[in-house]
């Protein structure tokens, strides 16, 4: 057996390109609400910390230190086959989505946050001294300051949440590596993970490179 | 001296952060289109005083008046429409870095005077006119100069038609050669009769423009008077000895 009958198998990669194709939908799919759903939960619940109401903010600390410091993959098993004993049935794509969303809260609340507490109290003055409310300060002044600062670290954060979706294989969701690891399994050939490797990359790599874009666009010296 | 009505008035004004006292019984009286000039040795509190003035401090007791009203009654909640009132300048200019200057100058217009954007935007490159920068209305903060970023910042300020001014150490963070255009503005704001409060060490500015200098140290206001009085014949030893020492060590030209 050659190299690339080993990885580039044209039989196997004919065979399973199909299935692997639906398999990118479900993962992109699942990554962009992800995302979607994690940096806005993260920034809203950041904003919310402003407010500086003491309960609040206690359940924000515990909810973003808890989620950082589980696994993903014991949260994604607890609810997958915990929750069924309470009589809620989740998909394996909802465990999935809603596990990754709330790491991605948790983590994107902390960098905003960061963010947050790098705007200097001189632009926090400025403002209040215009007669702009707390709130107004904060949405037109703090905020957008904050979330440029914090896009690198942001970014990268982002893209390792997302490339979390690959535990989908340990509860059967249909994503790139559940469907290449089962098509390995059944072929007897690696080709379908050499496909998988290659799908993550046409993924990720336009992901990386409007990320630098972001960054690039956003720099600005203060 | 102007015989104008009362504009701003400060009336037995205590400020403690938590035992330590540090302004103490301060009364002061500015009339409407009067430049009162305030120095005092670093720590006297005249920061303090004019953060009072608009409650980004909250006094401890005593009564502030600005334009007939008694903003130290103000509940917390109605604060910022009063603070539409009073222009406050800081020594760090503190423009938005990520706005240009015209955004910088119209956020507040539109935010919290709830005025039209397209009314506000004219306010705001007549203001920057007036301080000279209305070529500069598009360009972001960071590309102007220390002198230039004080002036929009001042543009800002007035964009919102303000009863008083506040100015703390408005050029105390320029180069020597942009103080000047920074005074210039001042000057001509004074011209147009606005009532100003200004900390500052520029004393070559407070002889020319000044109708009042005020002196304080240790949370005290010590002796004031006009410029002439108080630089020429000061009373005090406390008086003498700060202007001794402003005047000593490297000459402080404006
Ligand atoms: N938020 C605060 N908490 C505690 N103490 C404070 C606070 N703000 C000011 N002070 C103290 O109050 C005193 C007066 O400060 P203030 O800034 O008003 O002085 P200043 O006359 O403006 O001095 P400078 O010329 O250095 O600006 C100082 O001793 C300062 O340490
Ligand atoms: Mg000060």
């Amino acid at each position: 057996m050659g190299f690339l009958d080993t990885f580039f198998n044209m039989q196997v990669i004919a065979n399973y390109l199909p299935d692997l194709i639906d398999a990118v939908w479900v993962t992109l799919g699942l990554a962009v609400a992800t995302i979607i759903s994690g940096v806005l939960g993260g920034a809203l619940m950041s904003c919310l910390r402003v407010a500086g109401v003491r309960w609040v903010n206690f359940f924000i600390i515990v909810f973003a230190d808890v989620m950082r410091a589980l696994p993903p993959l014991v949260l994604i098993l607890i609810l997958f086959f915990g929750m069924p004993s309470l009589g809620i049935n989740l998909s394996g794509w909802m465990v999935i989505y809603i596990v990754l969303t709330a790491v991605l809260i948790a983590f994107s609340e902390e960098v905003f946050w960061g963010g947050l507490t790098a705007v200097t109290a001189g632009q926090w003055e400025a403002g209040r001294a215009t007669g702009l409310s707390k709130a107004q300060t904060l949405f037109y002044i703090a905020f957008p300051q904050a979330a440029r600062m914090v896009i690198p670290p942001l970014i990268n954060r982002v893209l390792a949440t997302t490339k979390l979706t690959a535990l989908g294989s340990v509860i059967g969701v249909k994503e790139i590596l559940s469907v290449s690891s089962s098509a390995q399994s059944f072929s007897g050939s690696a080709t379908p993970l050499t496909m998988a490797a290659i799908a993550y990359l046409v993924i990720f790599i336009p992901a990386v490179i409007v990320s630098h874009r972001i960054e690039r666009h956003y720099h600005y010296a203060t | 001296m102007t015989q104008g009505r009362t504009m701003l008035e400060i009336t037995a004004l205590e400020k403690r952060f938590d035992q330590t006292a540090v302004l103490r019984a301060i009364d002061l009286k500015v009339r409407e289109a009067e430049l009162v000039f305030v120095i005092g040795p670093s720590g006297s509190g005249k920061s303090t005083m004019l953060r009072c003035c608009n409650r980004l401090e909250e006094p401890t007791s005593g009564a502030i008046m600005i334009d007939g009203q008694r903003i130290t009654d103000i509940p917390r909640r109605d604060l910022d429409r009063m603070r539409l009132k009073v222009g406050m300048v800081f020594q760090g200019f503190h423009l938005y870095p990520h706005m240009s200057v015209l955004k910088n100058v119209v956020l507040a217009q539109t935010k919290a005077l709830k005025r039209p954007k397209a009314e506000a935007e004219a306010r705001a490159l007549e203001m920057l006119d007036q301080v000279g920068l209305k070529h500069k209305a598009e360009a972001m903060p960071n590309e102007l100069s220390g002198g230039q970023q004080q002036r929009v910042a001042i543009a800002r300020a007035l964009a919102l038609d303000p009863k008083v001014m506040l100015f703390d150490e408005p050029t105390s963070a320029l180069d020597p050669e942009l103080v000047g255009s920074v005074l210039k503005v001042m000057k001509d704001l004074r011209a147009k009769g606005m009532t100003m409060l200004v900390v500052s060490h520029e004393m070559a500015f407070a002889r020319e423009a000044a109708d009042r200098v005020v002196f304080m140290d240790g949370g005290y206001i010590v002796e004031q008077g006009t410029p002439e009085e108080v630089f020429g014949n000061p009373k005090s030893d406390r008086l003498k000895s700060f202007l001794a020492r402003v005047s000593n060590p490297n000459e402080d030209a404006a």
